[in-house]
């Protein structure tokens, strides 16, 4: 029952949780989306004991939905996607709970698109049917395009229309890229299927064409990993986006180009990833992610738009461990995209905070403030240290196990991305002392609130997460693993290369 | 307590991590409960180390060739990739643990005092707990990528205890460039992992130096690897060319600067080197480079503590050099001569740095009834201590002979230790000579630089001021006592390692001998006779009584003037009163064209005009300026529409018929 309700669940519910919020009383509705929130969490939390590491694709439901065109409602989970569902149900009561006094406007609206976007952003991970993953896809844009522009800040409308134009432009290729398969597959099998494990078993060699749908998938997912240069489109967001629109933006959106990479360009199309010039290629806006979306955040005056940037670089290390194909660094990566979503959610928590008390992201409207705000400044310290990659927290396992990995595939490669393990530091300490150390030289930050309980409620659990990923990351690696071996040995093994994982 | 304390290592970072979680607790909800502070930070600090003393008695006991290696959880098992929680405990950890836990507890006594009246007290000590366990992890860690926790975790410790006083912007920002730099040296260390985990397939220590053999001996693998790795001690040990942050770092509280920044953290790459003692051996251009740099190191921040006013900064340098002679002897292979030498500069530095937070205590402190703003760690402010700290005084001597290198003081023995061996090691690799060379230059230099502070600081007329001086004393009895028994350690710290030359039995040298027993083996046979080695020992004793005798004769405290009334230096001493102006070239050369780089070309030009203005915006407009252009053609007038359907079919026209 649970096995093969619970995917549908966790798309269906939140989809009827909105309608409530919307019918019901407009005070009620932070609590009642945060209530239902909860409840999604909670469907989903037994998936981690049910989940069977080696179990494949898992929790699977499979009905027709279009049978004229091959088009069926086909959902499940796996060791990829599993941490992604995990993550988004995590994520989302913290964000709602974060909003409680930055959303103070049409609170039934915003609470309502929140919850219509998890119910899209499930739906991306858990889609078998490339039909079914990009409506999905869509579903997630809209309600991200409204909160952006409706509950953004002063610049929101070009944000949200950037973000929306430049997401749909890739969405559109995506989508004439995914027919064109389904057409030539149909051709071979007779068969019209839009099956992820249909299309998947009869591709075959594809001939030069391949080229082309990789180039239309790789655009629609770099967009939105983002890589450079692709990338602009994402500090704006970012900067006009309320609180828990940056958090599910970097958190959960930006996992959805890596997830797609790791899903669908690069087991469809393994000959052209692994084409040298295409590694190449992205090897290296990877490593130019890594250094240049670290050395650009470094010279950000906004909180926010640094982190942006900051995402950019994170990402990158995500892109090369999926392209290192060893299974150090394809775990390295799923393990960074899992740790960015919970670091770089809280740095964007409380960026919001910080935003809340003195309506600015400027850092240097902050300053010595560490005596003033002790728990704040702790929680902000621990949350830095763990984006910059210390031992001991998330960051740290995630990067390097990206980077030993990756070694082993591209040695070169990776010792430039190495260094950006010092870019980090130089972005994120310098930042954290102008807004925390330093002479308390503005009288505007002399009487700030510490963090409330509501606050704390909202960190506390991101904060645990370093903790105990960075310390003991034991049961996602090992429920990761068999998935990622998986996709290795697929991926060499149609590539014709046949060295097989370490 | 259970049994057998080796059979709960766990314990001994365990106890540390207790304290630092509980002064963290209260540092955050009841900052004033100092009592509870101080007993819970010494006590966590007395406990380990008495649980390191047991665990060395037990194991002395056993005294197994191989070390113990206790597992307690998976870490990272990815495939083959196969890393543990694992602590490890071998006679170089026992060394490393009591130095760490002794001078340790005697340091955080030290702080009760010195610290007593901060504010920031219960965060202080739950930062100087926080550093002990990670000092602790480091050098009981049985793999690579735990001790990195350890290494950057002290790193962290180190961060946040230079800027501890962070409402100072020049605080906050020496903390964040000891960061920043040893992060670059942080980066050849994961980097030599990657290097030994292709190579070897393993990151544990025993599974590595078991499979290095496989290496091919003075192949380009080992030595990449061995150099990453020193990379990594640069940054953390400060030599050249990462030391800059060290000086830097001594804005921190003084009990800080003599645990971490003296005693115990920049000790760590010593440690590291010894501890791959198989990988170096085995990389003869590793190991040259290393001792080559230890003692270039040596010399060069010799000369600059020649010129230094701020007594801190004195010792900064001081420590700098001490750590090249440390790497000279590791780099020679003189393991047990480097870790020896460590051990008798931990009680020695130690000594010095919280013999100068004693005076500065005491500066400040009369300073303070005088409401004056003077700098109370410049030595042209001080001047005839002696007087009024006698127990400081004398006991700073003892520290300042120890270093010096006179005989019997600790210090002398060890030293003497890592030239004699650099100086044979010369007969079978003729580079050495040099090597030796610029340690004995150093060594004169030491001995005239301390000769100077101590003359300076405590000798000659005071000037301090008129009516501060009625309120410069003694510190409490926390703070002295640990002086003493300091003291006591730098006098007789040499019975450790006492060389057959005199009658010894190398103690040290034995009890070490199980970890660098490979190679030991792998090192060229070098020995010297007795009488070259007594040279050696009369030379060098020569030179450091030069060295203070030259002090005393040339400098003249009596025409000191307060720093405030000083004249500009000229000339060299300028050049080393700045520091050979390593930082302002390393500002110009890098860290400015970074920024520069980053701002105004990465940022200002490629990010916002050429990808998102002329790429983004731009195909924006275009799509405008097409819809325009579309919008212009619906004019409205038939006229036009008829001119253009006519072109038009003319045009479909004209293709159709070729």
């Amino acid at each position: 029952m649970y096995q093969t309700w619970v995917l549908t669940a966790l798309i269906a519910w939140p989809l009827v949780a909105a309608l409530g919020v919307l019918l019901g009383p407009a005070r009620w509705a932070k609590h009642l989306a945060l209530a239902a929130s909860l409840v999604e969490f909670a469907l989903s939390v037994p998936l981690w004991w049910t989940f069977v590491p080696a179990g494949g694709m898992q929790f699977q439901l499979d009905v027709p939905w279009i049978p004229a065109w091959g088009i069926r409602y086909t959902v499940g989970v796996d060791g990829l996607s599993l941490f992604l569902v995990l993550l988004t149900t995590f994520l989302v009561p913290l964000s709602v709970l974060g909003s409680y006094t930055y959303i103070t406007t049409r609170e039934r609206g915003f609470y309502a698109l929140m919850l219509v976007l998890t119910s899209g952003m499930i739906g991306v991970f858990v889609s078998l049917d490339l039909f079914l993953f990009y409506v999905m896809w869509e579903v997630m844009l809209i309600p991200m395009y409204f909160i952006i522009g409706v509950w953004g800040g002063e610049n929101r409308l070009y944000a949200a229309i950037k973000f929306f134009i430049y997401t749909f432009f890739g969405s559109l290729l995506m989508l004439l890229a995914i027919l064109v398969l389904v057409y030539l597959v149909r051709q071979r099998t007779g068969v019209y299927s839009f099956s992820y494990l249909h299309l998947i078993g009869h591709m075959g060699a594809l001939g030069p064409v391949a080229f082309w749908l990789f180039a239309a998938f790789f655009l629609a997912f770099a967009i939105k990993v983002p890589m450079f240069p692709l990338h602009t489109w994402l500090p704006d967001a970012h900067v006009e986006a309320p609180t828990a629109g940056s958090v599910i933006l970097a958190g959960i959106l930006l996992k959805m180009g890596t997830y797609g990479f790791l899903r669908f360009a690069v087991p469809f199309f393994p000959t052209v990833a692994l084409h040298p010039w295409v590694q190449a290629g992205i090897v290296g806006l990877s490593l130019i992610g890594i250094v240049y979306g670290g050395l650009v955040a470094m010279v950000q005056p906004d909180f926010k738009k640094l982190i942006a940037y900051s995402s950019v670089a994170h990402l990158g290390f995500v892109m090369l461990g999926i392209w290192a194909l060893t299974l150090q660094s394809v775990q390295g990566a799923l393990m960074v995209m899992i740790n960015h979503g919970i670091s770089t959610g809280a740095l964007f928590f409380l960026a919001g905070m910080l935003y809340e008390r003195r309506h600015s992201r400027l850092i240097d409207a902050f300053g010595g403030i560490a005596r003033v705000v002790p728990m704040l400044a702790t929680i902000l310290t621990i949350v830095s240290l763990s984006s910059i990659g210390l031992p001991s927290t998330n960051g740290f396992v995630g990067e390097l196990l990206v980077l030993l990995g990756a070694f082993q595939t591209y040695p070169v490669a990776t010792t430039v991305a190495a260094g950006g393990v010092i870019v980090a530091a130089m972005y994120l300490l310098p930042a954290l002392q102008r807004v925390i150390f330093n002479p308390l030289d503005k009288p505007e930050n002399e009487k700030l609130l510490d963090l409330t309980p509501r606050e704390l409620a909202v960190l506390l659990p991101l904060v645990a997460c370093i903790l105990w990923i960075g310390l003991y990351p034991t049961p996602f690696l090992r429920r990761m693993e068999p998935a990622a071996q998986h996709f290795i040995e697929s991926v060499r093994a149609s590539a014709g290369t046949g060295t097989a994982a370490r | 307590m259970p049994e057998s304390v080796l059979n709960a290592l766990w314990v001994l970072p365990a106890l540390p991590l207790l304290g630092f979680v509980l002064n963290g607790a209260l540092a955050l909800v009841r900052p004033g409960a100092k009592t509870a502070v101080s007993v819970i930070g010494v006590g966590v600090l007395a406990l380990a180390f008495a649980a390191g003393i047991a665990a060395v008695v037990e194991f002395a006991g056993r005294h197994p060739a191989a070390p113990l290696v206790v597992r307690y959880w998976e870490w990272l098992p990815v495939g083959s990739l196969r890393i543990d929680f694992a602590l490890q405990f071998d006679q170089l950890s026992a060394v490393m643990v009591l130095v760490v836990t002794g001078v340790g507890a005697l340091i955080h006594l030290f702080s009760v005092g010195y610290m007593g009246a901060d504010p920031g007290y219960a965060r202080y000590f739950a930062f100087l707990n926080l550093f002990v366990f990670f000092m602790l992890t480091l050098v009981l860690g049985a793999n690579f990528p735990v001790m990195f926790v350890g290494w950057e975790g002290v790193g962290l410790c180190s961060y946040l205890l230079i800027g501890f006083w962070f409402n100072e912007k020049i605080n906050a920002d020496a903390g964040k460039k000891a960061f920043i730099v040893n992060r670059i040296g942080d980066v050849g260390f994961l980097i030599a992992m990657f290097l030994i985990f292709q190579h070897t397939g393993s990151l544990d220590f025993a599974e590595v130096f078991r499979q290095a053999p496989v290496l091919a001996a003075g192949g380009g693998v080992v030595t990449a690897i061995t150099l990453f790795l020193f990379l990594g001690c640069t940054g953390k040990s400060a030599q050249i060319p990462l030391y800059t942050w060290l000086p830097d770092a001594m804005q921190g509280p003084t009990p800080v600067s003599a645990l971490i920044h003296a005693a115990t953290m920049v000790t760590a790459g010593v440690y590291l080197v010894a501890r791959c003692n198989v990988l170096f051996a085995m990389a003869p251009v590793s190991s040259s480079v290393v001792a080559g740099v230890g003692a270039l190191t040596a010399l060069f921040a010799a000369t600059i503590a020649l010129k230094q006013w701020d007594i801190k900064r004195v010792l900064a340098y001081s420590t700098i050099s001490q750590l090249g002679y440390m790497f000279l002897g590791v780099g020679t292979g003189a393991y047990a001569a480097g870790i020896f030498h460590l051990v008798t500069h931990a009680f020695f530095k130690a000594l010095l740095f919280l013999g100068a937070g004693s005076v500065i205590h005491a500066m400040h402190q009369a300073y303070h009834a005088t409401h004056r703003h003077e700098d109370a760690q410049d030595m042209r402010n001080m001047g005839g201590l002696r007087r009024y700290l006698p127990w400081t005084w004398a006991l700073m001597w003892v520290a300042t002979l120890a270093i010096a290198g006179i005989p019997p003081f600790s210090g002398f023995f060890s030293k003497d230790e890592i030239l004699v061996a650099a100086f044979a090691r010369a007969g079978a690799d003729p580079a050495w000579y040099a090597f030796w060379g610029l340690a004995i230059v150093a060594a004169l230099l030491t001995a005239f630089y301390m000769t100077r502070l101590m003359l300076y600081a405590f000798h000659g007329p005071n000037r301090t001021g008129e009516r501060e001086r009625e309120h410069l004393h003694e510190a409490p009895w926390v703070m002295t006592a640990p002086l003493v028994v300091l003291g006591a350690l730098s006098l007789g710290g040499g019975v450790l390692n006492l060389p057959e030359l005199v009658g010894g039995h190398a103690f040290l040298h034995h009890w070490l001998a199980p970890v660098t027993q490979v190679a030991d083996r792998m090192r060229p046979a070098i020995a010297v006779s007795h009488a070259t080695e007594w040279a050696l020992v009369v030379g060098a004793v020569v030179v450091a009584v030069a060295g203070i005798v030259g002090a005393l004769r040339l400098l003249k405290p009596e025409a000191l003037v307060p720093a405030r009334l000083a004249p500009r230096e000229t000339g060299l001493g300028r050049v080393l009163w700045h520091k050979w102006y390593v930082d302002e070239i390393y500002d110009r050369l890098i860290v400015r064209p970074v920024m520069w780089l980053s701002r105004e070309v990465l940022w200002k030009v490629i990010d916002m005009q050429v990808v998102d203005g002329l790429l983004v915006n731009g195909s924006a407009a275009a799509c405008r300026a097409l819809g325009w252009v579309g919008s212009r053609l619906q004019t409205g007038q038939v006229g036009v529409y008829v001119v253009v359907f006519v072109v038009g079919v003319l045009l479909v026209l004209r293709a159709a018929l070729r």
